[in-house]
């Protein structure tokens, strides 16, 4: 058994060939006997009978994890006992108040940057005859992984003391104007977190121009037609015609950047580990789990996330009701 | 809305052609200076967004002493290549066996996601049952839950079924995230296919498992290839769930945790990890370089509307 779950072939055909005909059969055999059962009962069984594999996945994966978090937010840190609010006390205090403010700074510059230049993608790329092979482009890094975008972008912020070569991108450019002196921008208070922000831009920039350039796309060409024979200008017919019709899609693509602030992770671990005043809550959590072994801190920082995440959730329900309705 | 504006608008563009021409034709010095700007202003984005990759690819080639002494850049103007990191990358490191897990993580994931999310969505847009409209907003609320707020039961519950350090733990927690998605993203899609197909087929007398091996799956196709894409990269470029769940055990740690280890472990030089950097997005690359329409139709399916 052992040998077979540590060889890679076996996995792959465990997991991609036997596993998915096992619940094709179960499916084949269930809806059998559904068959001969017949008339009401299996009418009303039929559907749970389907549902039944994705629902218990997301049960144990989702649902279950979920209610244990919020209830162990309130033990104390080996979990054995009631800490009352203690553990949100801490999350509101001492350095954690520092790691909530960088992720305040996140969850306010990432998902404004990137929706900004996505608009500008979406606006201008359309415009060029190129556009498929620069959209390619600015879609590239979306298939990078954010551990090994980071180890791109720490090469490209490296940083050598004045006086020698810099072998970072952005301080030989920065130092070729006269008078700069080269910055570590992954060390230097705030800087560094805005350098962190732009690796998750360069990152999500992709597919939220994606879809805004679809939504642009899809705006009706007679509408910025007719608002441009009425003399409006370029920028008038993007405020008053573009934007509000493509504001759902504006939508979408900000509860997605908002939801990725909130949980960033890779980035900071790998470019900072936190450190230089870099830390955001995910790390922290990480940190709490794994080094200070506290699950009462862990598990409130994540009901911190929950919490948090909640406004988007009804945000985008409201969303997808009114998309029914229309 | 648009269907009462379009006889009109269809008219008067053809109309007004000439005459708008002619005022184009009389400021062509404005107009050319603002072309060369969305030129500039596009091609800027190119350089920018694409940099980065070269920059890396450049140095993956380079000695570890022209790597500490100048840019990627010098590289271009007095060219010294050498494929020694990526033999050191495959042999010291260990990447290999990495390159295994991350195949074996991201393979079985992709495919049950997508062929879980076709039975789950199969179900709940072509059977009617209570508490179906709940279950659509259940998976709306699912699909943006921080997946922090799941890792610590998680890990005691591995941990109690022995499945904790093992690469199944991984599909079932892929896969249990991503469902939500999946079913949200395929619904839309088999939502659109036209009732009569479904009626047909039942009037010829096929049973529901029937109708979705023979109508559903063929037709989503499209939408499932995209859902593939999207699982595969995420799959393979996830960080903190093998870095939680396999961590610190026997099994070789997937690309990603290993790269990522490599920054933090300074006995190898920045020429290795460069190589390994570009090891573990080679395949992610030609994924979406490759499949670009289906990555767009799984990106605009999941979010422009269900």
């Amino acid at each position: 058994m052992s040998a077979i779950m540590t060889s890679i072939p076996a996995l792959i055909v465990i997991g991609a060939v036997v596993i998915p005909l096992l619940v094709y059969l179960v499916l084949g055999v269930g809806e059998k006997i559904l068959g001969v059962v017949g008339g009401r009962t299996a009418k009303r069984l039929r559907p749970w009978f389907w549902m039944l594999i994705p629902l218990a996945l997301m049960a144990i994966i989702l649902v279950y994890p979920m209610v244990e978090t919020i209830i162990s937010s309130f033990l104390n840190a080996q979990g054995t006992g009631w800490a009352g609010l203690n553990n949100f006390a801490w999350a509101f205090s001492g350095t954690m108040l520092g790691v909530l403010g960088n992720n305040l700074l996140w969850l306010i510059v990432f998902p404004l940057g990137t929706l900004i230049l996505a608009l500008i993608v979406a606006v201008l790329f359309d415009r060029v005859k190129y556009e498929r092979f620069a959209m390619t482009l600015v879609v590239l890094p979306t298939a990078i992984s954010f551990a090994a975008g980071s180890i791109i972008w720490r090469q490209i912020y490296e940083y050598q003391p004045a006086g020698t070569a810099q072998t970072g991108l952005l301080n030989a450019l920065w130092t070729l104007i006269p008078g700069n002196q080269p910055v570590a921008w992954l060390q230097a208070d705030v800087v560094n977190n805005f350098a962190l922000i732009f690796v998750a831009v360069w990152s999500s920039l992709g597919v939220a121009a994606l879809i805004l350039s679809a939504a642009v796309k899809s705006v009706p060409a007679e509408l910025t037609e007719a608002a441009r024979l009425d003399g409006a200008n370029e920028w008038r017919i993007f405020r008053s015609v573009t934007l509000p019709n493509i504001l759902p899609s504006v939508l979408v693509v900000a509860t997605t950047e908002v939801i990725f602030a909130l949980k960033i992770f890779d980035i900071v671990y790998v470019m900072t580990n936190g450190n230089f005043n870099t830390n955001t809550i995910a790390n922290q959590m990480y940190f709490e789990l794994f080094s200070s072994q506290n699950l009462g801190h862990a598990s409130a920082i994540a009901v911190i996330l929950l919490v948090v995440a909640i406004p988007i959730v009804i945000i985008n329900i409201r969303q997808f009701r009114a998309e029914r309705t229309r | 809305m648009t269907l009462t504006s379009t006889p009109a608008a269809a008219i008067a563009p053809a109309a007004i052609g000439p005459a708008s021409r002619g005022s184009r034709r009389g400021r062509p010095r404005g107009r050319h200076l603002i072309r060369l700007i969305l030129h500039i202003i596009v091609v800027l984005f190119m350089v920018v967004w694409f940099t980065p990759v070269l920059g890396l690819f450049v140095n993956s080639f380079r000695t570890q002493s022209n790597i500490g002494n100048s840019g990627w850049w010098n590289a271009l103007i007095a060219p010294l290549f050498t494929g020694y990191n990526y033999q050191q990358a495959l042999q010291v490191i260990g990447l290999g066996p990495s390159l295994g897990t991350s195949l074996a993580i991201a393979i079985p994931a992709t495919v049950l996601t997508t062929f879980i999310s076709a039975i789950g969505a199969f179900a709940l847009t072509r059977m009617s049952f209570a508490g179906r409209t709940v279950l659509s907003l259940a998976l709306v609320a699912l699909m943006v839950t921080p997946p922090q707020v799941t890792l610590v039961p998680l890990l005691k519950l591995f941990d109690v079924t022995g499945l904790y350090g093992t690469i199944p733990a991984l599909w079932l927690y892929m896969v249990g995230f991503t469902v939500p998605f999946g079913v949200f993203l395929v619904r839309g899609f088999i939502g659109s296919i036209p009732d009569e197909l479904f009626e047909s087929a039942r009037i010829d007398g096929a049973s529901d498992f029937r109708i979705f091996r023979s109508v559903v799956l063929p037709l989503s196709a499209p939408v499932l290839a995209a859902l593939a894409i999207m699982q595969f990269l995420w799959a393979w470029n996830d960080l903190l769930t093998p870095l939680i769940f396999l961590g610190g055990t026997s099994v070789a740690q997937p690309l990603t945790v290993n790269v990522a280890g490599l920054v933090t472990a300074t006995g190898q030089g920045e020429a290795q990890l460069m190589a390994a950097t570009v090891i573990s997005i080679l395949i992610p690359l030609i994924v979406i370089i490759s499949m670009q329409r289906y990555f767009v139709r799984g990106v605009l399916g999941g979010a422009v509307k269900g």
